[in-house]
């Protein structure tokens, strides 16, 4: 049974590598990436700090918490869902997206696996260099109340690596979404002119979603970009925690599977009228 | 030809072609509307949530806000040919192309592309200037508007400034460095907040290194009528935005330099 299942799975763990490979390459772009990141971390960072200097008790979380916040999501950013996958408009465009139609493999799948491959990639050395620098170099040379902070105990940490798959595969899902909007209106700009803003405001990238007002939080709390930032955040700094810390995981579950049978049934259907560009 | 009439049939051209695709255009003078715009929602949440921050309250602090980012959108607008200088121009060669032409580079470079979605942060930038103006006490008299004016004016100058040098630095690695980026949208992102708030060694980089502070916190507590609770002098504080000058002048004497090395990449 489960070499069946290895079996079938082979085809999307091979797309994955090879796409996770390939981005890897570009490490120039990477360090851009994380110099940008560190500078606007500590801006954001001064300016949370002026504000709670003001009123902490205001606030939902503690300056250290809201710290914490700020580099883990400077660190994950290129994990956001913000921009389609650059290849498929390409794809779409060239007519390459005939060959994905030929391929004996569930197109959905392929595309996901791809997709993920890519968000990680650019993620992932990200995370590490800036681990590397807000966790373990500035606590080292004396700036440790500005620093990343581990987890706030075992069950913080243990609790957060679901949340950090569920982030990922929450973000691949509504990452297909664009990607095939992308494919049937032949052009991103449009799709992520919509998708970026909706993205930072909603999944508590621009501001951990209780610093907005109070009366928006029941809306805040459930719809879904809510499970890319703020809810795996907040797992990992315990503001949730218990029940709540499994509601949140659920809630990211749900709308997981959700938008992936919506992207599904989205693809079959722009699959069946893809007029092939291109020759 | 002069070299007005010449830069306004580039901008014409520019602008005829984005006409072709008026849907597309719209587009993204939407999006870029709105993925500028939701910056200002993180400010007034922050405000809502604290209440005022360093004596200002967010009808204030929105005007720091307004000025900066009509500065930017300006700059942004002008100087598209100096943006894609490296990975464009040099890389391909297409700067021996513009070096053969009887008109100066910077006018080329200047008339490159004028993107007609960059109104869209113009756009957002006035419209939070008018939410200012009702929220905040300002009395536009002649002497505000003209220090506005000459703030806009001055951080224009100092966003291009930073372009010019993003190019410069293209003549030595030939690739455009995305890492200036850190320096004019993370400006933006720095001096959309009074500089009062921040800690001393940010306030010395914004004020002496890239002169944020003297296009944007200084011309403004002129126009609010504040004296600067760091000390600055009054009479300083309408004519900072000079500095914005200065250091675009300082950015084409770079530039100079690099022209002078400028060889070709030869393909």
């Amino acid at each position: 049974m489960g070499a069946i299942t290895m079996q079938t799975a082979r085809p999307y763990l091979a797309a994955f590598r090879a796409r996770f490979q390939l981005m890897l390459q570009y490490r120039a772009a990477a360090l851009a990436g994380f110099a940008t990141q560190c500078w606007w971390g500590a801006i954001r960072i001064m300016v949370f700090a002026a504000f709670y200097g003001v009123h902490a008790a205001a606030a939902p979380i503690s300056l250290a918490d809201a710290v914490t916040y700020v580099w883990l999501g400077q660190a994950l950013l290129a994990l956001l869902p913000w921009v389609a996958d650059p290849e498929i408009g390409q794809a779409v465009r060239t007519g390459g997206v005939g060959y994905d139609r030929l391929r004996p493999l569930d197109a959905y799948s392929y595309w996901y696996a791809r997709t993920l491959g890519w968000m990680l990639a650019r993620a992932l050395p990200r995370a590490a260099l800036m681990l590397l620098t807000a966790g373990i170099v500035l606590p080292l040379v004396g700036l440790g109340e500005w620093a990343w902070q581990p987890p706030a105990g075992l069950t913080a940490a243990l609790l957060f690596v679901p949340a950090f798959v569920l982030m990922t595969m929450l973000g691949g899902a509504i990452l297909m979404l664009a990607n095939v909007i992308v494919a049937a209106s032949l052009n991103e700009r449009g799709v992520n002119a919509i998708l970026t803003p909706l993205v930072i405001v909603f999944s508590g990238s621009l501001l951990p979603l209780d610093f907005f007002p109070d009366a928006l939080r029941p809306f805040l709390h459930v719809q879904p970009f809510a499970g890319l930032v703020d809810i795996p955040f907040r797992i990992y700094f315990a503001d949730l925690k218990g029940a709540s810390a499994l509601q949140g995981l659920a809630l990211q579950t749900g709308w997981t599977i959700v938008l992936i049978a919506i992207g599904r049934y989205a693809m079959e259907r722009m699959m069946r009228r893809l007029e092939m560009q291109g020759g | 030809m002069n070299a007005l009439a010449l830069y306004g049939r580039y901008v014409a051209t520019s602008l005829r072609a984005q006409a072709q695709y008026p849907a597309s255009t719209l587009m993204l003078t939407f999006g870029h509307f709105a993925a500028t715009a939701i910056e200002i929602l993180g400010v007034f949440a922050l405000f809502d949530r604290f209440g005022p921050v360093g004596g200002w309250s967010f009808g204030e602090a929105a005007l720091f806000y307004a000025l900066v980012n009509i500065a930017f959108s300006i700059a942004d607008l002008l100087t598209r040919g100096f943006d894609v200088f490296g990975s464009d121009f040099v890389r391909t060669g297409a700067f021996d192309r513009l070096l053969l032409r009887p008109r100066s580079a910077t006018l080329q470079l200047i008339g490159h592309e004028v993107r007609v979605s960059r109104l869209g942060r113009l756009l957002q930038g006035i419209s939070v200037l008018i939410l200012a103006t009702h929220l905040a006490p300002i009395t536009w008299d002649a002497a505000a508007v003209a220090t506005a004016v000459g703030a806009v004016a001055g951080g224009a100058a100092l966003f291009a400034g930073l372009l010019v040098l993003q190019a410069t630095l293209a003549f030595w690695t030939v690739e455009s460095l995305e890492i200036v980026n850190v320096l004019t949208y993370g400006g933006v992102q720095a001096a959309q907040y009074p500089l009062n708030i921040y800690a001393a060694w940010f306030r010395r980089l914004l004020t002496f290194g890239v002169p944020l502070a003297c296009v944007a916190y200084y011309p403004v507590l002129a126009i609010l009528n504040r004296q600067d609770p760091l000390g600055a002098p009054d009479w300083f504080l309408p004519i900072a935005p000079l500095a914005g000058f200065v250091f675009l002048g300082l950015s084409f004497l770079a530039w100079r330099v690099g022209m002078a090395r400028y060889a070709s990449t030869g393909s």
